[in-house]
């Protein structure tokens, strides 16, 4: 190699950019005459959005509201003896919370601190019972104690963590819903104590749960060879597609018992569990199925090749890559599905949303609708948000090696 | 001496034939791809089969493990009859190596567990024990430093050393090729074709579709040239290198190897 070669292979390192925060501003938001014109334009439109917005929350707002209503609005009737439960399961999600933290994303320290922090502040506040700041204090305990173990022990731990998940959405029902059918230890709350947001939790919990499982066998029966199991599919997929989910609850509220022995009359909860799955598992069918086309033909002749029963190639090599190509699609139709709960409301129930117009028709808070709504749209939000945040991380997490 | 004096001196033959297929016709719709295949293979022979495309070489190996089923005639893999039965056809996979142009390695495991999945879950093999096997192999084609990555991060030519190795960990009795070589770089040919010739002198009963006349030469005890769904010619090495009988098989020789 001459030397003039030699000279020119030497990898150079990328010419490197570096703005002051003033040149970021000029290059971006100042760059031409028009771009100056757009940005003085948007900042004079957001001044005028928000100024009575932030006047309002100044001056205005009343939130005594919220502080009366709070547990209404959360847990709603479920007995106040019983409330244990729900801290229980509030407390075993951290700890599962804290171990997926300590396997798989190790930093992301600031939102951690938040996390943590909002327990600990709740429980510093003079106004709580001391059992609710004991269960409160045992969120934070038993996420750090579950992160350390995740950190040490991350990988024995993987398998349980997974599947402890894939349990805990069962346990969480049957907690709730207790087991003993008298009085005394651990008695069965009726199903119509269940609303506020506490519903709203096992009405999505329950629908994802069961759907996905259901939608995965219906797009995988949609494209069988078997024309019985095909035309059931398409069938169930189209029927159930071309009807709105509030005709499904009603159909479920009346219908239902008529496919069930007389005398067997399943609660409403359990009905609109029941409509909601059955909804929400048709649209996952095709997202699914889309997944399932993607992958290559060549996939199905390797596995079949190696000797792979049609169950193996489809558990190990197919249904993996085509789940993990339609995250975005599932994830987004478990955020319509715990968004559609509030659809219950039609055939009575009082989850969040129906709950907060009860707490509206109180008489000494006629008028606090702006707060009500506000602060249940903030739930909204930030749950639909971390489900979409958690489904950009597994994708970052799953798509190793895919680049 | 040559190396394939060497072969053809040490080369195993046995009484049954391994491979057994007579008169073997396959459709694709209306189109006639197979019609009338009729072959022996002993064990431990190295087989190639070359041909235009479309003469139906690949139909023919993919009908051997069922990939393509065959409308009429009979096949027969180590005494096991292929039909419509699922357990005949899962038997005979578990013999059968196949390797791809296009590689098909599962890209979302690792290396390592492309390798030891099918000895784990087919074989009932521990995992432990299938690891160690993969190991062995990966050696074996020149890899042992990927065992980590995943395919995508791999070359051309590592993936398919990747994917020879999978189709060994099942320990079968046959290796079923084909044209392995066809997707790959230049640069990368030599190194799949190496892992082949050394797999070939360790005694193993292997048909490759390839066009890589070098390899044929270096270690093929038969050829067969593929035609319109025909076996149009076979014989030794020398045989058609030498002396081609057929108009077309000359034609197509002059053809791949003017360059």
């Amino acid at each position: 190699m001459s030397k003039e070669l030699a000279n020119r292979a030497q990898a150079l390192p990328p010419p490197s950019v570096r703005y002051t925060l003033l040149g970021w501003v000029q290059k971006n938001l100042f760059s031409t005459w028009y771009n100056a014109l757009l940005t003085i334009l948007a900042l004079g439109l957001s001044y005028a959005l928000l100024k009575p917005i932030i006047a309002w929350l100044i001056s205005q707002s009343q939130w005594e509201v919220l502080k009366v209503n709070f547990r209404l609005l959360m847990v709603g009737q479920y007995p106040v003896a019983q409330l244990w439960r729900v801290w229980v399961c509030l407390d075993l999600l951290a700890a599962i919370v804290g171990l997926t933290w300590g396997i798989w994303v190790h930093g992301r320290r600031l939102l951690a601190a938040a996390l943590l922090i909002a327990p600990l502040t709740l429980a510093l506040l003079p106004t709580i019972s001391a059992s609710t700041r004991l269960f409160l204090l045992g969120i934070d305990v038993f996420a750090l104690i579950a992160f350390g173990l995740g950190r040490l022990r991350g990988l024995a731990l993987r398998r349980l963590v997974i599947w402890s998940w894939v349990v805990y959405f069962f346990l969480v029902i049957l907690i709730i819903n207790g087991l003993n059918p008298g009085e005394g230890w651990f008695p069965i709350v009726p199903t119509t104590l269940w609303s506020g947001l506490l519903l709203t939790f096992l009405l999505t919990v329950v629908g994802i749960a069961f759907s996905f499982p259901l939608g995965v066998l219906l797009a995988l029966g949609r494209r069988s060879r078997l024309p019985t199991i095909r035309w059931v599919s398409v069938g169930y997929i189209e029927v159930i597609r071309g009807v709105p989910l509030v005709t499904i609850l009603f159909m479920a509220s009346t219908m239902l018992p008529l496919f069930l022995p007389s005398g067997i009359r399943p609660n409403l909860v359990l009905r609109a569990m029941v409509g909601i799955t059955l909804f929400s598992a048709a649209y996952l069918a095709e997202g699914v199925r889309g997944g399932l086309q993607a992958i290559p033909h060549g996939q199905y002749e390797a596995a079949g090749a190696l000797g792979l029963s049609g169950f193996q190639s489809m558990a190990l090599i197919i249904l993996p890559q085509a789940l993990r190509i339609v995250i975005p699609v599932l994830m987004g139709q478990f955020i319509a599905l715990f968004k559609d709960t509030t659809l219950v409301a039609t055939i009575g129930l009082l989850e969040l949303l129906a709950i907060s117009r009860s707490v509206l028709a109180q008489p000494q808070f006629v008028g606090s609708q702006r707060e009500v709504y506000l602060f249940i749209t903030l739930i909204f939000w930030v749950f639909c948000y971390f489900m979409s945040y958690v489904s950009q991380r597994l994708e970052i997490a799953l798509g190793v090696g895919e680049r | 001496m040559s190396p394939i004096d060497d072969l053809q001196q040490t080369a195993i033959v046995g009484e049954q034939p391994i491979i057994l297929c007579h008169d073997v016709h396959k459709w694709f719709g209306n189109f006639q791809a197979l019609r009338g295949i009729s072959m022996e293979v002993y064990k431990g022979e190295v087989i190639v089969i070359f041909g235009p495309s479309g003469s139906g070489k690949s139909t023919f190996i993919r009908t051997l493990n069922r990939l393509e089923e065959h409308q009429k005639g009979k096949i027969i893999i180590d005494g096991i009859e292929l039909t419509h039965d699922v357990r005949n056809v899962e038997q005979i996979r578990m013999e059968t190596g196949m390797v791809f142009q296009q590689f098909n390695l599962f890209p979302h495991l690792n290396v390592m567990q492309n390798i030891s999945l099918a000895p784990i879950w087919v074989r009932k093999w521990p995992k432990e024990k299938a690891e160690e096997v993969a190991r062995q192999l990966l050696d074996r084609v020149g890899i042992p430093e990927q065992a980590d990555k995943f395919p995508a991060q791999l070359s051309g030519g590592q993936q398919q050393r990747v994917a020879i190795a999978r189709a060994l960990a099942m320990q079968p009795k046959i290796m079923l090729f084909d044209e392995p070589t066809s997707a790959l770089d230049p640069e990368m040919i030599k190194e799949v074709l190496d892992v082949m010739i050394e797999l070939a002198r360790s005694g193993m009963t292997m048909l490759v579709v390839t066009h890589e006349m070098g390899f044929a030469k270096a270690v093929a005890h038969r050829m067969y040239f593929f035609d319109q769904g025909l076996i149009v010619e076979s014989g030794t090495p020398d045989d058609i290198f030498i002396r081609p009988q057929e108009d077309r098989t000359k034609l197509f020789l002059s053809q791949i190897l003017s360059h």
